[in-house]
């Protein structure tokens, strides 16, 4: 196999792997102070994502990283053509670390409800703009000889900005469940209703997006010239509905493995679609931006294949050792117990 | 302003904060780490209640230079595009090689490292902080060794409209980025050095917990003397291989107009760029510029005439920032020898103008820090690479002023709030001294020990 192939389904693996582990994190940023109804609960709330946010993240910062090494020219233009879309997720990013991490070192009211707001608008802004931003990939973004003529107004057009609510309402399923998962008795349960609840919104937006994709995009193209393809869209589908299935047997842990299906697929589905463009242009498909024009040399491919090829398991490893170590549920009293400790 | 100044502006701002943060986590994360393998060795359980006391401001700095880092990762993209077009084939993959070897490392075990006290074993828990120390200082290597290549490029051809690699070993063994990363990480472990000394210093005046901030300080002040001295060794290495290397930026360090053998180090200088000389050249050691560059003392420096004015860098800021760094050095080295003789006596807390003299040191290994990175960066101007892209052809296309003086405001002024929240938080937590609750951590580990 090419490289170039090598490397594009290591990049939609990247960008899958980083809204499914993020994405959790995202959803709780979102809904803990609506899911949490005293200080003790939204502690334990963002406590259920304090050992892992940070090295969920870095999932980003290596998906940038290997755009970068992989496919240069994508790297450059994707981001200086969404330069004000990509500054705000970095405010927000900024924003939504210093929260999380600042929120329980001074004990004042008012310090932890600005934390509070950090967390939500700094994890409710990604969500929204990442899907935006994808949902401009998939349709194509106008770019030709002389540049781009975009602007961020024009990035939310209708398309764009369905792509965004999708992942608004996929991350707040998801993490709505990983807190049911993660915690117990009442907010736990408060957490499943509101996880069930949205799932109905998603379903309805999801549904929406698969039939304005076949209006908006070229994505069907490669499934059609290739229907066993669909097997990627289809396994969303059912994963989706595994997630609501799994939720009426009671069956939480089943139902968040099926959100995380359910999140990559999804993405898979879009990068699939695109192939072989990785941002193809809406006005002239002579200056899309493919896997072939627009990536590192073979050398360079290779090199970057072997460090892959080792590391990427690696981490794989240690990050799900890691996740075991804190895969109790936690309580309420326990967490202010713990207070102590940082 | 254009987009090229404002972009300049802008990458100098994000990443002087992001090196605020950054030295401190490099030395203080191996200083906990020693802390921490000393308790499970000794079972003393002062060493624990440093691990953490130190561990609080650790954590409170981690978070700011994580949270700085994300911005350098895009700001490539986002203004220079035409850079990473033309060396991303090279340049792209220390940075992704980085973010996969280091960063997962580091962001996964500290996570285990705060929440894991009760979780693991005191030997596991040790390891981590070890596992995040050691990944630091190895995001170091790949970041200094990405930009020791713009500071000399090497294993690379032009080819299809762009720097492509041929040769990865050479980028792995490029010298000038193993000095920086030496120089680099020196500089970091003596920022934590003084910091450490720093903060004990504060306490002991106070006469608050004599004998677990004595130990701290001299734990520090041993540290900091070795480092101090290795940088300035490295440093010295490193000044001369900027000299081969780099002749413009040299002679911008040193301010040397005309081309000289046996060029004399003057100790006084103030230079006249207007004049293309030196207004005030004084306390001159004969041959001793030649030596220290070239091992040769009637060796040939070049002077900054030499070259084109639009190929030399602004020799005053790049001067002074060299000087003063270098000034820094001899006196860290001077107050790291003194703390280490005053540590090993009993009355250190009775030394009060010295102590004193240590609080107020805090500051200083961070101003050469910064000056360091000016006199690398702003010496290799007008190169992006030095003597491959100018600066001027690396800036991205498509962005306007508008959308860059939003982004540099933006910067500045949520950077300036870290900051301001970074000094009150860490002297809040500075102040407040150790805890002597350890219960919250040592109910289970002391359970698993059964
Ligand atoms: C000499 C050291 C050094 C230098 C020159 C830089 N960094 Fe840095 N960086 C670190 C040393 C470091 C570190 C010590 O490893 C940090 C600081 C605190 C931390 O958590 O890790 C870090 C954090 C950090 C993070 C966050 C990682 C995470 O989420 O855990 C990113 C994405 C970057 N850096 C990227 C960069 C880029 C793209 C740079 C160049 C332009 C850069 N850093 C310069
Ligand atoms: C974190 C420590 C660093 C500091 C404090 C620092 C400082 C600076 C400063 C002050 C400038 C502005 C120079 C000017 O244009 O007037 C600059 C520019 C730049 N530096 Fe660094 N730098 C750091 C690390 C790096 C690293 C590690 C890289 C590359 C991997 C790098 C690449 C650049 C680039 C691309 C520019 C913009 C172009 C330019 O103006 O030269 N810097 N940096
Ligand atoms: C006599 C003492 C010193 C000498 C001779 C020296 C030499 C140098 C030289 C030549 C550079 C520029 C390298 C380049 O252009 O790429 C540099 C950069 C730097 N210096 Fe120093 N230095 C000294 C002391 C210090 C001290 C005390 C610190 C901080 C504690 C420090 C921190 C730095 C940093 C952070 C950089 C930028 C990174 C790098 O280029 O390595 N230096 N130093």
């Amino acid at each position: 196999m090419e490289f170039q192939i090598i490397w594009f389904i290591l990049w939609g693996t990247l960008w899958a792997v980083y809204f499914m582990v993020d994405g959790f994190d995202f959803g709780v940023g979102i809904l803990h102070s609506f899911i949490g109804k005293t200080e003790g609960e939204k502690k334990t709330i963002i406590r259920t994502i304090g050992p892992v946010w940070d090295g969920n993240e870095v999932w980003l910062v290596t998906a940038g990283g290997a755009t970068f090494a992989a496919f240069p020219a994508t790297y450059a233009l994707m981001f200086s053509y969404l330069y004000s879309a990509l500054l705000l997720i970095l405010f927000a990013l900024i924003v939504r670390g210093v929260g999380l991490e600042f929120r329980e070192k001074v004990e004042n009211a008012g310090w932890k409800r600005g934390c509070d707001i950090a967390i939500f608008a700094g994890s409710l802004l990604p969500a929204l703009l990442f899907g935006v931003a994808f949902g401009n990939i998939f349709q194509g973004i106008p770019m030709d000889a002389n540049g781009y003529h975009g602007n961020l107004l024009r990035l939310l057009n209708p398309y764009g900005l369905l792509t965004g609510i999708l992942f608004v309402l996929l991350f707040i399923v998801h993490g709505a469940l990983w807190l049911s998962v993660k915690t117990n008795g009442d907010l736990s349960r408060r957490a499943s209703s509101v996880a069930g609840k949205s799932w109905y919104a998603l379903l309805v937006v999801a549904v929406l997006f698969l039939i304005y994709t076949a209006f908006a995009t070229n994505l069907y193209a490669n499934y059609l010239e290739n229907p066993v393809w669909f097997v990627v869209p289809v396994t969303a589908v059912l994963a989706l509905l595994g997630i609501k299935l799994f939720a009426l047997k009671g069956g939480y842990l089943g139902s968040f493995y099926a959100s995380c299906l359910t999140v990559l697929t999804v993405i898979f589905t879009g990068v699939t679609g695109l192939y072989p463009n990785l941002i193809p242009s809406s006005l002239d498909k002579n200056y899309s931006l493919t896997i072939f024009n627009s990536s590192s040399s073979p050398y360079t491919l290779k090199i970057m294949t072997v460090v892959a090829l080792i590391f990427v398991p690696i981490v794989i490893s240690y990050q799900i050792w890691v996740y075991r170590i804190f895969r109790q549920k936690l309580t309420v009293d326990e967490v202010l117990k713990e207070g102590g400790s940082y | 302003m254009d987009t090229l100044t404002l972009s300049r502006l802008q990458f100098a701002v994000t990443a002087a904060f992001h090196f605020i943060f950054v030295p401190l986590t490099l030395g203080l994360s191996i200083l906990i780490a020693y802390m921490e393998s000393r308790y499970v060795r000794t079972n003393d359980e002062m060493y624990l209640k440093m691990a953490k006391f130190w561990g609080k401001l650790f954590l409170i700095n981690f978070a700011l230079g994580i949270v700085t880092g994300i911005t350098m990762e895009f700001q490539f993209g986002m203004n220079w595009a035409e850079y990473s077009k033309y060396v991303g084939d090279i340049f792209g993959a220390p940075l992704a090689i980085e973010a996969t070897v280091a960063f997962f490392l580091e962001s996964t075990f500290i996570g285990l490292w705060i929440f894991g006290w009760n979780k693991v074993s005191k030997k596991v828990h040790a390891l981590s902080i070890w596992l995040v120390a050691i990944a630091t200082n190895l995001s170091a290597l790949w970041i200094l060794l990405a930009n020791g290549w713009m500071q000399k490029p090497v294993g690379y051809v032009l080819r299809n409209n762009r720097a492509e690699m041929v040769d990865f070993s050479a980028l792995l063994t490029n010298i000038y980025g193993w000095l920086k990363f030496g120089h680099t990480l020196l500089s970091g472990y003596v920022l934590a050095a003084f910091f450490v000394m720093g903060v004990s210093a504060y306490h002991l005046l106070k006469k608050n917990r004599a004998d677990f901030f004595k130990r701290s300080f001299r734990i520090a002040a041993v540290f900091g003397l070795a480092a101090s001295i290795m940088v300035i060794v490295i440093g010295t290495f490193h000044a001369e291989r900027v000299a081969l290397t780099q002749p413009t930026k040299f002679a911008a360090m040193e301010s040397v107009w005309d081309t000289q053998k046996g060029a004399a180090y003057n100790l006084l200088v103030i230079p006249d760029t207007e004049n293309e000389r030196n207004a005030v050249e004084a306390l001159g050691i004969p041959k001793f510029l030649s030596l220290l560059a070239y091992h040769d003392g009637n060796a040939e420096v070049k002077g900054l005439k030499e070259f084109p004015k639009e190929e030399r860098p602004p020799v005053v800021p790049v001067f002074f920032s060299f000087r003063i760094m270098a000034a820094l050095g001899f006196l860290f080295v001077l107050l790291s020898l003194m703390a280490t003789v005053m540590s090993g006596k009993d009355n250190l807390e009775d030394s009060r103008w010295f102590l004193k003299l240590m609080l107020f040191a805090i500051p200083l290994p961070y101003l050469a820090t910064q000056l360091g990175w000016l006199v690398a960066e702003l010496g290799r101007q007008p190169w992006i690479v030095y003597g491959l892209l100018k600066t001027s052809d690396a800036v991205s296309k498509a962005i306007s002023v508008p959308q860059v003086v939003a982004s540099l405001t933006g910067f500045t002024l949520l950077y300036g709030t870290l900051v301001a929240v970074d000094i009150y938080l860490l002297t809040t937590y500075a102040r407040k001294g150790p805890d002597d609750d350890l219960s919250a951590i040592l109910k289970v580990s002391k359970n698993q020990e059964v």
